[in-house]
């Protein structure tokens, strides 16, 4: 009879106290690990420091434009590129494309659209020109100059 | 045998879940970045018809702030060569702020100015005549590197940001971040911008040092 006490006296309820934090860090685990961007990016991409910093409040009318150094250099040699969605294009393509990107948008938004250019610190500026003088053809003029924040200092 | 089982604790200690969770987090902030939507917004000038020959612009030299960069990165300022771009935001706002020959319209503007402002006006016969007027023009190589365009283009919006913000009262960050989207950050901005035209001028690259 003793004995039988005794083996009531063992807790067997599993602790569910830890419980909140065990759901926590799964759901932080994946909302790290949740890629948003299904497109790979083929070009290099560092992007450059500036201070003044804009952000666009409409994140519907942007569409972006990749320019760099291609990742694979062998494939697409060394000479920066520009990639739009997900395959490289060349200049003249960019005023299709942007009409396509332009067709999406409703009605009302279409003059609204923004190309935010996502630009390699190596490139030089033929190429950014070359990509403009295109933008202006295709009138899409709202240009992002996409860059991270920098501190200033006085 | 059986007395010492009874008395095993057989819960595992949670204390320290919280921690390693937070340890976790902590360490998945830290390495994250996120995709930002920030950068400086540029208007492209509209394309040109080629066949309506381009309006033929007379302005006198002293309105427009020529910045020159070759493809070394180098900067030619109002015909002075330098080797960074330290310092050029001042110069940009004492260029617009000049005030050299205001006409009436602008010397109400000037009026209107909070006295920080007021003070930067030099008055200077060989700067702008007034804000109006007044014209960056950046113009660069083909082979002149991004970075540093954006350096410079970057200054000069800041140097028209300060004297945005310094008019409605707010730190040119808090200017910026002004959704205008509201009445009240939409009267502001336009308050900010009121007879001052952000006037940066890229002119196309010539073909020097790029391909």
């Amino acid at each position: 009879m003793s004995k039988f006490k005794k083996k009531t006296n063992t807790q067997t309820n599993i602790p569910t106290s830890a419980l909140p934090d065990i759901i926590f860090m799964l759901l932080f685990f994946f909302m790290v690990t949740t890629v948003l961007r299904e497109q790979t990016i083929l070009v290099e991409q560092k992007i450059p420091q500036a201070t003044q910093l804009q952000k666009l409040q409409k994140k519907t009318l942007i569409s972006y434009i990749y320019i760099g150094k291609p990742k694979n250099t062998a494939l697409y040699g060394s000479e920066p590129r520009f990639q739009a969605n997900d395959a490289l294009i060349t200049a003249p393509d960019i005023v299709q494309w942007v009409n396509q990107e332009r067709d999406m948008l409703p009605e009302a938004d279409r003059g609204l659209i923004t190309i935010s250019m996502k630009v390699d610190k190596d490139v030089k500026m033929g190429p950014i020109s070359d990509v403009q003088t295109e933008l202006r053809n295709a009138d899409a003029r709202r240009v992002l100059y996409a860059s991270t924040g920098k501190i200033y200092q006085d | 045998m059986a007395r010492k089982k009874g008395r095993m604790s057989q819960e595992v200690n949670s204390g320290s879940m919280a921690d390693i969770a937070f340890l976790l987090l902590i360490f998945f902030l830290v390495t994250t970045t996120i995709a930002s939507d920030k950068g400086i917004l540029n208007i492209l000038p509209p394309k040109l018809d080629p066949n309506v020959p381009p309006p033929d612009i007379k302005k006198n030299e002293r309105n427009i702030f020529n910045i020159l960069i070759n493809a070394n990165d180098d900067l030619l300022v109002e015909g002075e060569y330098r080797r960074t771009a330290d310092g050029l935001d001042k110069e940009m706002k004492e260029f617009i702020l000049n005030f050299g020959e205001p006409n009436e319209e602008a010397v109400a503007l000037f009026n209107t100015l909070p006295a920080s402002l007021q003070a930067v006006a030099q008055r200077r016969p060989e700067s702008s005549d007034h804000p109006k007027e007044a014209v960056i023009s950046i113009k660069t190589n083909r082979g002149t590197s991004y970075e540093k365009f954006l350096e410079v283009f970057d200054l000069a919006k800041k140097a028209y940001f300060d004297i945005y913000a310094e008019r409605v009262n707010l730190t040119a960050d808090q200017y910026r971040g002004l959704s205008g989207e509201d009445e009240a950050t939409k009267a502001l901005q336009d308050k900010g911008k009121e007879g001052i035209p952000m006037a940066i001028s890229i002119a196309e690259p010539d073909k020097i040092g790029g391909n």
